[in-house]
């Protein structure tokens, strides 16, 4: 608590300090990567059920927001409320269909795999998405259409940032968390000890579909347009679960280690390069291979063994 | 408290348990031993919910459980322990416990609380903030009940928890069976140490090969002679018995 206010504090700070938009926008690019990296770790880290296709809910939140706004004329804090419950009703069809019948580890992956693959393709194709031309949203500045300039979205996603982080912490430290992780560790047990496990993963997935539909709104208002590639892509699915693990599955700050390290990688990678296309990719693919080897658990987990050996070491020569 | 009418549970063609029929008497500390593969253990996942008898009916405390989930049985008052042990292992000790202890107290303080004093009454005091994964053997075992006991159950069903113990070993945690006992739990346990069998059980059922061969106080399930020969292969009780009569003489 202490450290997420803190946190939140001193990044409230940094427009007073950064005036380069696109120094700015970096940091909404890092904000909104740990936004979604967190979405993916309620369900991911904390239930420990590995969604591989988390675009889908994303995407099915991007789309509702714009459609709802072009085409019905919804007011924008409208769709960003529909957003999340359309990611969420698409979250629990999927959960439905896979906890219902026991699938679990790889084959829910790809069940969420498809499920976003299948949305990908349906999207490029029905008019009402705007087939493979995409969706535009039509510029208005104001809150009232949140719109915004940059520092405004900055603390937009500044404030979904925070609001995710304190959600993650409060089911942390309740029953629901503690019913996650013993879903996540082993499900015969969690049974035996009264939890209902197809009643908890149904939970952990409409949670967590529902932040990344409220990303998908985030995403609409800040680029005012989609196509079927950006909502459902794999590329919105990957980085979804890789920072989270490369940060530290299941942890509170995991999420925000990986996303910062995915992105400043990204952005270096670019800038050592000269804008070689893919490059990035390279990079996650190598930091992925290192991560999976030496520190299993993340960064967070890999450098709290040695911190915590550092401060074992004193008390063991003593005792 | 818990009666099973002539549970029979399939498994393709063989016949794991066939009518079985047992009954734990409240209070009271029921055995049910037998050779290795005589259905035990799927007797007991059929007691619990894991798994669904293909015959039978299983009764707790006046209700049919038949067919329910286990998560509803342990809200009913059961609750089950692994044979193979099955830690949280990223959790600490008392993160363990505690998930046992919400099932009574949805509150994360008053589940703490209780989870804290399971684990004194185990014996795991000194070790609640230690992550699971690093407990032996018998911490494991030990962590093991802890979990079933805080979920406040009026029946637990045992399943070896003095597997690969030490004798140590095992006169510490007989005594810490005897008090789960004394506090008014009813306890079932399956068991393969015999010595550990005898001083704990009020009554014991003796299973093989998914049929009930024996049934009665431990002094007397060890004397039947279908008993022995189950154990010790056909024609042992006779042998064990002209051995006897050669040595008296």
């Amino acid at each position: 608590m202490v450290r997420i206010t803190t946190l939140a504090l001193l990044l409230a700070a940094v427009p007073l300090f950064v005036q380069s938009n696109h120094l700015l926008g970096l940091f909404i690019g890092v904000l909104f990567s740990a936004y979604l990296a967190q979405s993916w770790n309620i369900l991911g880290g904390l239930c420990g059920q590995f969604s591989f296709g988390h675009a889908a809910f994303f995407g099915v939140g991007l789309y509702s927001s714009l459609i709802l706004q072009v085409d019905f004329g919804w007011p924008a804090p409208l769709a960003l409320v529909s957003a999340a419950v359309a990611g969420a009703v698409a979250g629990l069809f999927v959960g439905f269909v896979s906890f219902r019948y026991g699938l679990r580890g790889s084959y829910f992956a790809l069940v969420t795999l498809a499920f976003a693959e299948i949305l990908r393709m349906t999207a490029s194709v029905v008019s009402f998405t705007g087939a493979g031309s995409g969706k535009y949203l039509p510029t208005r500045l104001g809150i009232e259409h949140l719109q915004f300039s940059k520092s405004g979205y900055f603390y937009f996603i500044l404030v979904l940032f925070v609001l995710v982080h304190l959600l993650v912490l409060a089911i942390q430290n309740s029953r629901l968390g503690a019913r996650f992780a013993a879903i996540r560790e082993d499900e015969e047990a969690a049974s035996a000890l009264g939890v209902d496990v197809f009643r908890y993963k149904m939970i952990a997935i409409l949670i967590s579909s529902a932040v990344a539909g409220v990303g998908g709104c985030f995403y609409g208002q800040y680029y005012f347009y989609t196509d079927p590639h950006i909502a459902f892509g794999a590329a919105v699915s990957i980085e979804m679960l890789l920072a989270p693990i490369i940060g530290g599955a299941g942890t509170l700050f995991g999420p925000i280690v990986g996303a910062v390290v995915l992105r400043v990688a990204a952005e270096l990678g670019q800038s050592l390069t000269g804008g070689v296309p893919g490059f990035n990719l390279i990079l996650y693919g190598i930091m992925v291979i290192l991560i999976v080897r030496y520190m299993p658990d993340g960064l967070i987990g890999g450098l709290r063994r040695p911190w915590a050996l550092m401060r074992r070491r004193p008390t063991a020569a003593t005792g | 408290m818990l009666t099973t009418q002539g549970l029979t549970k399939r498994f393709g063609g063989l016949v794991a348990v066939r009518d079985a029929s047992i009954s734990a008497n409240a209070g009271d500390i029921t055995a049910l031993i037998g050779p290795n593969g005589a259905g035990k253990t799927t007797l007991f996942a059929t007691v619990a919910g894991f798994l669904k008898p293909d015959a039978g009916s299983v009764t707790f405390g006046g209700r049919d459980i038949t067919g329910m989930k286990p998560h509803q049985i342990c809200d009913l008052g059961m609750v089950r322990t692994f044979q193979i042990v099955k830690p949280f292992g990223k959790l600490s000790v008392l993160d363990n416990i505690a998930v046992g202890a919400y099932a009574r107290f949805p509150r994360r303080q008053d589940a703490l609380a209780h989870a804290a004093a399971i684990g004194r009454q185990v014996g795991l005091g000194g070790q609640l903030e230690k992550i699971a994964a690093g407990l032996t053997v018998a911490g494991r075992k030990r962590l093991e009940v802890a979990r079933a006991l805080a979920t406040s159950p009026r029946l637990l069903l045992l399943d070896e928890v003095m597997a690969g113990l030490t004798p140590t070993e095992i006169d510490e945690i007989v005594p810490i069976i005897f008090g789960i006992r004394d506090t008014g739990v009813t306890i079932l346990l399956i068991e393969h140490v015999m010595q550990a069998v005898m001083r704990l059980s009020d009554r014991a059922y003796v299973l093989n090969e998914g049929h009930l061969i024996a049934e009665g106080t431990p002094q007397e399930v060890v004397r039947e002679p279908a008993v022995i020969e189950a154990y010790l292969g056909p024609g042992a009780a006779t042998r064990a018995q002209s051995f006897a009569s050669r040595n008296a003489s």
